[in-house]
């Protein structure tokens, strides 16, 4: 049977697995490949890791680091923050990412999509989607906002018609963060969520709220989520994939559980 | 001992690359150098994406390399596309022709209410005793990406179950494929590769 996948998302910057609220507040959390090897362990389906300062400069410290982290993972492993071009993500795969994700870029410009695939498979491509509710448009939720620059600024494109048009230029997955309920721990978006996942028939990755196991529970149930994201509640051991997975097994979700 | 990765030009090589070298071999990779193939102790042909990527092998001479190599029963994985190539064909590339060491042909998962393609990680149900399965149990998860697919049969080693059941894994002498991604499956997937890699004769 199809479980359930559950992946650790760890947020560098420097080098160094950083968490906070939205951005702010940065605290060390750790070193990646540590972090990535010891969830993995634990029963994470998948790794991603976002540099979530993607500057120039810091392009090199984030080949070090996949490099580091890939060396001893051997559970899928996906890389964004700040990919622009099809080099950079030849650069990134060759370090030793299996997918990458992107975001900004590809609303910039939708073609990367179908350039990053062709060389690497659709499998290896995922593109990211930061929305959140539009009270305004006649469906809040399926027209909600589509964001880009780390939710800076507003792309002009609507969150189920972007993902569409994601899926028509052929990328692998969606990674479907809810503005909203990002760093709240209240819960996934389960309507936005469902909302994506009925419109594609590509996988998607629920973020943004993840707080309890019950929130996990429902957007896999409500929501539709074929795998969701968690990133802070894995750090200093607040919860492990482990723990997160065999309480989700007692509610029914079917996931993996690790040997 | 000798591994030999072929490399089509089909998605990255990276971490096949890694887990065969965390298992303690130094694999080389060509795409086209024939003399690899013929001095192979293993081969490895990985793989994602368009069945018609496999015209490369057919182009370069590998296929008739590949072939007189699995005659001398050298140990032979594809993965993913690359098992799928061990069949007789597939209805994604209708005239590209398998290797064709199984009769079936591959096709795409039916339209439904479940998503295709299939990702993620899902269980396997071992069937007989193939070599490449030993120390495997029913109900150990392996991961998947994929939307094409081989039907169950008498050489098939492995069965998962998405839509229906299919061929997760194959088996016929010293001829195996996985359409799974060992090399992403944790220390399942590690025991696999190692198995392939520990053949006796």
């Amino acid at each position: 049977m199809l479980t359930k996948r559950i992946i650790a998302c760890l947020d560098v910057h420097g080098g160094r697995v950083v968490k906070g609220v939205q951005f702010v507040d940065l605290v060390d959390a750790g070193d990646p490949a540590a972090l990535a090897a010891r969830h993995a362990r634990e029963g994470a389906d998948e790794i991603v890791l976002l540099d979530i300062t993607a500057t120039h400069e810091g392009r090199q410290t984030l080949l070090d680091t996949v490099r580091r982290t890939a060396r001893e993972l051997f559970v899928p492993f996906t890389v964004g923050g700040g990919i622009k071009s099809a080099e950079e993500a030849a650069q990134v795969f060759e370090a030793g990412a299996d997918k990458i994700s992107v975001n900004s870029a590809a609303l910039k410009d939708p073609s990367l999509i179908s350039e990053i695939g062709k060389s690497f498979g659709a499998q290896a491509v995922v593109v990211a989607i930061d929305a959140r509710r539009d009270p305004a448009a006649k469906d809040p939720v399926r027209d909600a906002q589509v964001f880009l620059q780390g939710g800076r600024k507003p792309a002009g494109r609507r969150v189920v018609e972007w993902a569409r048009e994601a899926e028509e230029r052929g990328a692998g997955e969606i990674l479907l963060t809810s503005m909203d309920s990002d760093g709240t721990r209240a819960g996934f978006d389960c309507e936005l969520t469902a909302a994506v996942s009925e419109a594609v028939n590509i996988p998607v990755i629920a973020s943004g709220g993840a707080g309890t196991v019950a929130h996990f529970a429902d957007v896999f149930g409500r929501g539709k989520a074929d795998a969701a994201l968690a990133a802070s509640i894995f750090h200093f051991g607040v919860s492990s994939a482990r723990s997160l997975k065999e309480e989700l097994v007692a509610a029914g979700v079917p996931v993996r559980l690790p040997c | 001992m000798r591994v030999t990765v072929i490399d089509y030009k089909a998605g990255n090589l990276t971490s096949v690359l890694k887990a065969l070298r965390h298992l303690g071999t130094e694999p080389v990779v060509t795409d086209s150098d024939l003399s690899l193939i013929e001095s192979a102790e293993r081969i490895v042909l990985p793989g994602v994406g368009h069945f018609a990527a496999t015209e490369r092998l057919d182009r370069t001479g590998m296929t008739g390399a590949i072939r007189e190599a699995v005659k001398r029963a050298v140990p032979f994985l594809g993965i993913c596309v690359g098992m799928q190539w061990l069949y007789a064909g597939s209805t994604e590339a209708a005239g590209q022709a398998g290797l064709g060491c199984f009769g079936e042909e591959c096709s795409r998962f039916p339209e439904g209410d479940q998503k295709v393609p299939h990702v993620g990680w899902n269980s396997l149900e071992v069937k007989g005793s193939p070599r490449l399965m030993a120390g495997v149990q029913d109900g150990e998860y392996v991961y998947f990406t994929h939307s094409y697919r081989a039907p169950v049969g008498a050489d098939t080693a492995a069965v998962a179950k998405y839509i229906e059941p299919f061929a997760a894994a194959v088996e016929c002498g010293n001829v195996m494929g996985v359409q799974f991604h060992p090399e992403k499956s944790g220390e399942t997937g590690l025991k696999i590769l190692r198995n392939f890699l520990e053949l006796e004769g």
